[in-house]
């Protein structure tokens, strides 16, 4: 409970978190990129769970727990994530996504 | 008396055929040959027995009931109608099976000389065993439906024998056209059949034969088109006959099929099958008779008049010999069912009856007799264009008696073969129908006419120059048609008055005297010798008489040297129209719009998978983006949804 | 063993023993093996059937054998036979035998080639003893699929179109009648609660009139497809066509007959009130297609696409005989679907015979092969002459029985299109003997086929078992006849009203 700053505004920080990241997803076309904005969901996920835990159920401790667990998946995907970005590069000399079509047939 | 012995005369030609067939046919000559004469030797002496226990011993008292020899099951199409196989014994059939049996026997030895060195011997006795067979099976069928199989078995021997040259393509055409006409004509004949025995619940001769006239009014009360149904069965049952007798307008294959083998012509298309036609009418004629008053004869007479008057005229402008003689057959043919057409029933009006079956019994040796000879010329001259003979009584002397014989006895010269049979045909038609007996008249001076042309022309003319020089045929084929030649000089004569014909075959089977009206005999035997002389005139020396009577009667004589071009039109029909129009046509619907339907079908699925096979663009943020703008359409739509 | 699944069972384990073969040479007499025990097995068959019913047997089926499958459902495997099905059991089994031998000469891939084939013929007998509709269901797609393969691998000209449409649109055929079983499944009511797929319970059943009439199409059409109902044919001449001999012999002789044998035993003899509805609409249909095939016959000059054309012909003669409702109409559909399937087997097995030694199939490329190939001509014309309905031969009794039958039926409509149906007699005639005189007589045409060799020995065991089929179907017609109407009793009761 932080005086001064009310539930609503870190929904604003949030949310503004989470589109940004998804606009990020969606425009970049550097896969790099890609992955960061994917952390900036998880992490914007993560906020929310730790602000509705302290502001709505304080008693509980479920919502810390699980941006816990948040980072920790976003630490082994990340990993997985530039392993399969260093073997696209390998493979297409770049990191540009919109070379990654060939699945598509 | 046990009967049951009949059903050989069929099968030994069956087991010949058999025995040809499968093992006999690349046996050295004249093997083949002799077992098919083996075969039909056989069914000889079994007629010969049976005619002569059946006319002379189990009839004596003159009654002459039909006997049904041998019947069995041999299919069940339903709980009243069955297809049965059996050997029926009446005047016509034993008569029948006498001429088939020696006309065939005759031919059989006959072919032995003169297929002598073809490779298609032993081919050419198997069909030829086949055909005696089915002929055989054919005049003592007990129903409708055997007839009916036999018929069609005899159509496709006619059709193998027809196509025996089968390198050739005008004999690959003939035998086509035989086939598929007498085919058309049979598709008639099927459905008369099916007509026939739905409304009278059987197959059964003996059967149809006894019912009563109000019976059979009753049994084909339903009308179609004017006639009673039963009338309409007997009409497409004829139109079968016509088909198969060649007459007119189904005539068109029986010229053609003169490309067979001379033997087969003789055999097939003169003295049996063609006979057939007249065989069914005789066979079903006392419901011909009693249905709607002989509606059907009357068509049946006007029919036989025309086609014998046609062919008359045809066959006096034709140069091929053989061509010369079907038409002539088919004259003769046409005479039969006029006969049969101005028959009454009982007494003495049913002489027509009687005349027609003794004609189609004289007919039959005098016509393959004129065949046979036709051959033995053909086997020396190696034509068949009389413009190519001349002279020939000097190099083929039997021939040449043998021939003018059977010219004499189709002329209807007293006391040949065909004057007593000829006269009582007239004598039939002059009691019907003066008009009929005109017709008639006037055909036999024609008949005289065209039948000596061929024998001043082959005979006399002139004395030409020969490739090689004509001999005389071997004995093998000499001797068939000495024995022919005495059957018709004195078949007439034996059977007007040793043992009349009257006596013994009748529609009713009472037996009536037959006499010779003179004033209608005088009459034909006039315009019999005003043909020859006729004939005499124009063909006796090489003179260019010919070319000017020709020439005098311009278009007429084009006309009927092309036939009235009656073989064009039916080749525009089905040629161009049926073949061209009609099954291109479905052949075009079907590719284009069945199949094509089918296609577009297809190819629109094809199509439309191309279209939207887009959206997949294989781009991780594309689908990103439509998750994140359906999520948020999706949120709005709730929010919307709930907050209402 | 049950007898009906043994029937089912040696394909199943010559299947098996395929997979272990080495060479094409072990594989085909492994097949020739497999098959032979089959033909022996079904002749036994028909001695015991014929046994059980001269000991005074009535039942409608025989060797019935009902095993549960899943129970939830109800679906059993039931399978038991009446005559008809053991004249059809018979007609494969010589067919199949025969297709064997046409297919001797296979060299690529021979053991896939025949565990495919065998796998069809496994399909096709499944279908005929099954009495459970879901079972009857599966062994029809068990036969339909293979033929997908058979064409794209062994096929010729453009077999991939081929197989791709012939499987296609009976697959559409399957959808629709996979509906229609759906249907009757659903609507079905048995003493225990449950739905039932079982036709001998079925056919207990009556259905209302409303269902037969929406679901009777479905069933009907369905089973039309594989039974070239027009206009839903066009996959059999491609098809055809592609197809290497034995499986077009199969194709033509057998599996075309699961469709109308389908549409008659189970649309029709489970609906008949529905079928009832329909039979003007139908009659029009195949009627139609009777005289259609057999004009398009005419034009075509490809061997197979004359053949496949003449079987569009004959085959809607069946269904028009299904929709003529008299007992010998219905004998002489089930004549029929006999005596074309041994015809046509015979026609595609000569067809593959004359192609494996020109190598091609339009027939104005050749011209005078009797001198050259004698055997193998006459045998062809002998089949022509059967077609075109020689008494003595199959055909004649065949169609015989469908035309005095659908006499029997005396509607104007019906008379009028049998009056169309019969005159195709007359076109067959002049399609059969057109390629009779173009192809086997006249004077030799390709010089290059002087020295065709002359027939071997599997050659003349398919002509020896089709023919011999054929001439003993054509001169003995009696105990056929007699069997089909004994086993058509509890049928007919169904259409009398």
């Amino acid at each position: 409970m932080i005086q001064g700053i009310g539930v609503t505004d870190f929904f604003i920080i949030s949310t503004l978190m989470f589109f940004i990241g998804v606009y990020g997803f969606i425009t970049r076309k550097n896969l790099i990129t890609i992955l960061i904005a994917i952390e900036l969901i998880l992490n914007a996920v993560a906020i929310n769970f730790v602000i509705i835990n302290k502001y709505l159920y304080p008693e509980g401790l479920h919502g810390q727990i699980f941006s816990i667990f948040i980072i920790a998946v976003a630490a082994a995907e990340v990993a997985i994530a530039i392993a399969i970005v260093i073997d696209f590069y390998r493979t297409n000399k770049s990191v540009n996504v919109d070379e990654s079509e060939m699945m598509k047939y | 008396m046990d009967w049951s012995y009949t059903i050989w005369i069929p099968l030994l030609p069956l087991i010949g055929f058999l025995i040809i067939g499968f093992v006999g046919r690349k046996l050295p000559y004249p093997i083949p040959g002799l077992i098919g004469i083996t075969g039909i030797f056989g069914a000889l002496v079994l007629s010969y027995i049976t005619a002569y226990k059946y006319f002379f011993v189990v009839n004596a008292d003159m009654t002459f009931e039909p006997i049904k020899a041998v019947e069995t099951l041999w299919m069940t199409f339903s709980d009243k109608l069955h297809f049965n196989m059996g050997v029926l014994l009446d005047p016509i059939s034993v008569m029948m099976l006498v001429v088939v049996t020696t006309v065939s026997f005759l031919v059989h030895l006959y072919s032995l000389g003169y297929m002598k060195g073809d490779p298609g011997f032993g081919r050419f006795f198997t069909f030829l065993s086949l055909f005696t067979f089915s002929m055989l099976g054919l005049v003592i069928a007990t129903n409708l439906f055997q007839i009916y199989f036999f018929w069609e078995l005899v159509g496709v021997s006619s059709y193998l024998l027809i196509g025996f040259y089968y390198e050739k393509p005008s004999a690959i055409l003939a035998s086509k056209k035989a086939f598929i006409v007498t085919r058309f004509a049979d598709f008639f004949f099927l459905i008369g059949i099916l007509v026939i025995s739905y409304y009278t619940e059987t197959f059964d001769f003996l059967t149809l034969n006894g019912m009563s006239e109000s019976a059979l009014a009753s049994a084909g009360s339903t009308s179609f088109m004017g006639m009673s149904v039963l009338a309409l069965g007997l009409t497409l049952a004829f139109v079968g006959g016509a088909g198969k007798s060649a007459m007119f307008p189904l005539h068109i294959w029986l010229p053609d099929a003169m490309e067979g083998p001379t033997p087969v012509s003789a055999l097939i298309h003169a003295a049996t099958m063609v006979v057939a036609g007249v065989f069914l009418v005789a066979r079903l004629f006392p419901m011909y008779y009693h249905v709607d008053g002989g509606i059907v004869l009357s068509i049946i007479a006007f029919v036989g008049a025309s086609s014998s008057l046609i062919a008359a005229i045809i066959a006096t402008t034709q140069m091929d010999i053989k061509r010369v003689l079907a038409f002539s057959t088919m004259s003769q043919i046409g005479y039969m069912m006029l006969s049969l057409g101005v028959s009454g029933y009982d007494g003495h009006h049913g002489l027509g009856y009687t005349a027609s079956m003794f004609h189609l019994f004289t007919h039959a040796f005098f016509k393959s007799l004129l065949f046979l000879a036709a051959g033995s010329i053909i086997h020396a001259v190696h034509s068949n264009y009389m413009t190519k003979m001349g002279g020939l009584r000097k190099h083929l002397p039997i021939t040449h008696i043998t021939f003018l014989l059977a010219s004499l006895a189709i002329s209807g010269i007293y006391p040949f073969a065909g004057f007593f049979s000829k006269d009582a045909i007239l004598d039939a038609a002059h009691m019907h129908s003066p008009i009929y007996f005109w017709i008639g008249w006037f055909v036999a001076g024609l008949t005289a006419f065209y039948m000596f042309r061929l024998y001043f022309r082959i005979f006399w003319y002139e004395d030409r120059e020969y490739h090689h020089t004509p001999h005389e045929s071997p004995l093998t084929m000499t001797v068939p048609l000495m024995i022919l030649a005495l059957l018709s000089v004195v078949s007439g004569f034996i059977f007007f008055y040793i043992l009349p014909f009257g006596t013994y075959i009748t529609p009713t089977g009472e037996e009536f005297h037959m006499h010779i009206d003179w004033t209608l005999a005088g009459l034909s035997l006039a315009i019999a010798v005003v043909g020859i002389f006729i004939a005499w005139f124009m063909y006796f020396k090489k003179n260019n008489k010919a070319e000017k009577v020709a020439n005098s009667f311009g278009m007429l004589y084009k006309w009927a040297y092309n036939k009235f071009y009656i073989d064009e039109i039916y080749m525009f029909v089905t040629k161009k129209i049926m073949f061209g129009v009609v099954s291109a046509g479905w052949m075009w619907f079907d590719t284009k719009i069945v199949d094509g339907s089918m296609n577009l079908i297809g190819n629109t699925t094809v199509k439309t998978s191309y279209a939207i096979k887009k959206l997949q663009s294989g781009k991780m943020q594309d689908y990103v983006l439509a998750v994140v703008v359906g999520a948020v359409a999706l949120g709005a739509i709730f929010i919307y949804i709930w907050t209402r | 063993m049950n007898i009906l699944t043994l029937l089912v069972v040696i394909p199943a384990l010559t299947i098996l023993g395929l997979i272990f073969t080495k060479g094409y040479k072990q594989a085909r007499v492994l097949s020739a093996i497999g098959m032979g025990l089959q033909f022996v097995a079904t002749l036994y068959l028909v001695y015991m059937y014929f046994q059980a019913r001269g000991a005074g047997n009535t039942d409608a089926f025989l060797f019935d054998q009902n095993l549960v499958w899943y129970k939830s459902l109800n679906i059993h495997y039931h399978v038991a036979i009446d005559g008809i099905g053991v004249l059809m059991i018979l007609l494969t089994s010589v067919v199949t035998f025969a297709g064997v031998f046409a297919s001797w000469e296979v060299k690529d891939l021979t053991k896939e080639f025949f565990i495919f084939l065998i796998m069809l013929a496994m399909g096709v007998f499944g279908f005929f003893i099954a009495q459970d509709l879901f079972t009857m269901f599966v062994f029809y797609e068990i036969a339909v699929i293979p033929m997908y393969v058979l064409i794209g691998i062994w096929g010729t000209g453009p077999k991939e179109y081929s197989a791709m449409k012939l499987t296609l649109m009976l697959m559409g055929g399957s959808a629709l009648l996979l509906v229609a079983l759906l249907g009757i499944y659903f609507n079905s009511e048995t003493a225990t609660g449950l739905h039932t797929f079982d036709m001998q319970e079925l056919s207990k059943m009556h259905f209302p009139f409303a269902f037969q009439k929406f679901f009777f199409p479905f069933a009907f059409v369905g089973f039309g497809v594989l039974g070239a109902l027009f206009p839903f044919h066009t996959w059999s001449p491609d098809g055809h066509a592609s197809a290497p001999t034995a499986v077009s012999m199969l194709h033509a002789g057998v599996l075309m007959k699961l469709g109308s044998y389908g549409a008659f035993r189970v649309a029709m003899y489970l609906m008949p009130e529905g079928a009832v509805y329909f039979a003007n609409f139908f009659l029009v249909l195949t009627g139609f297609s009777v005289i259609y095939g057999a004009f398009v016959a005419v034009r075509k000059t490809d061997l197979k696409f004359i053949n496949a054309y003449s079987s569009v012909s004959h085959v809607g003669l069946i269904l028009f005989a299904l929709m003529m409702f008299t007992k010998t109409a219905f004998t002489g559909a089930i004549l029929q679907m006999i005596s074309h399937g041994l015809m046509t087997a015979m026609f595609f097995g000569l067809i593959g015979m004359i192609y494996g030694r020109t190598h091609t199939r339009e027939i104005y490329k050749m011209g005078g092969l009797m001198k050259i190939l004698p055997v193998i001509s006459a045998t062809y014309v002998i089949a022509g002459l059967a077609s075109l309905g020689l008494p003595g031969l199959s055909g004649f009794v065949a169609e015989m029985n469908i035309f005095v039958g659908a006499w029997e039926n005396p509607n104007l409509l019906n008379r009028v299109f049998s009056v169309i149906a019969i005159s195709a007699i007359v076109v067959t005639a002049v399609y059969i003997l057109r390629v009779v005189g173009v192809l086997l007589m006249g004077p030799l045409k390709n010089p290059e086929h002087a020295n065709l060799p002359k027939v071997k020995w599997f050659e003349r065991v398919v002509i020896i078992l089709l023919m011999g089929s054929i001439v003993g179907m054509g001169t003995m017609p009696l105990w056929i006849t007699d069997t089909i109407r004994d086993s058509l009793i509890p049928i007919m009761e169904k259409f009398v009203h």
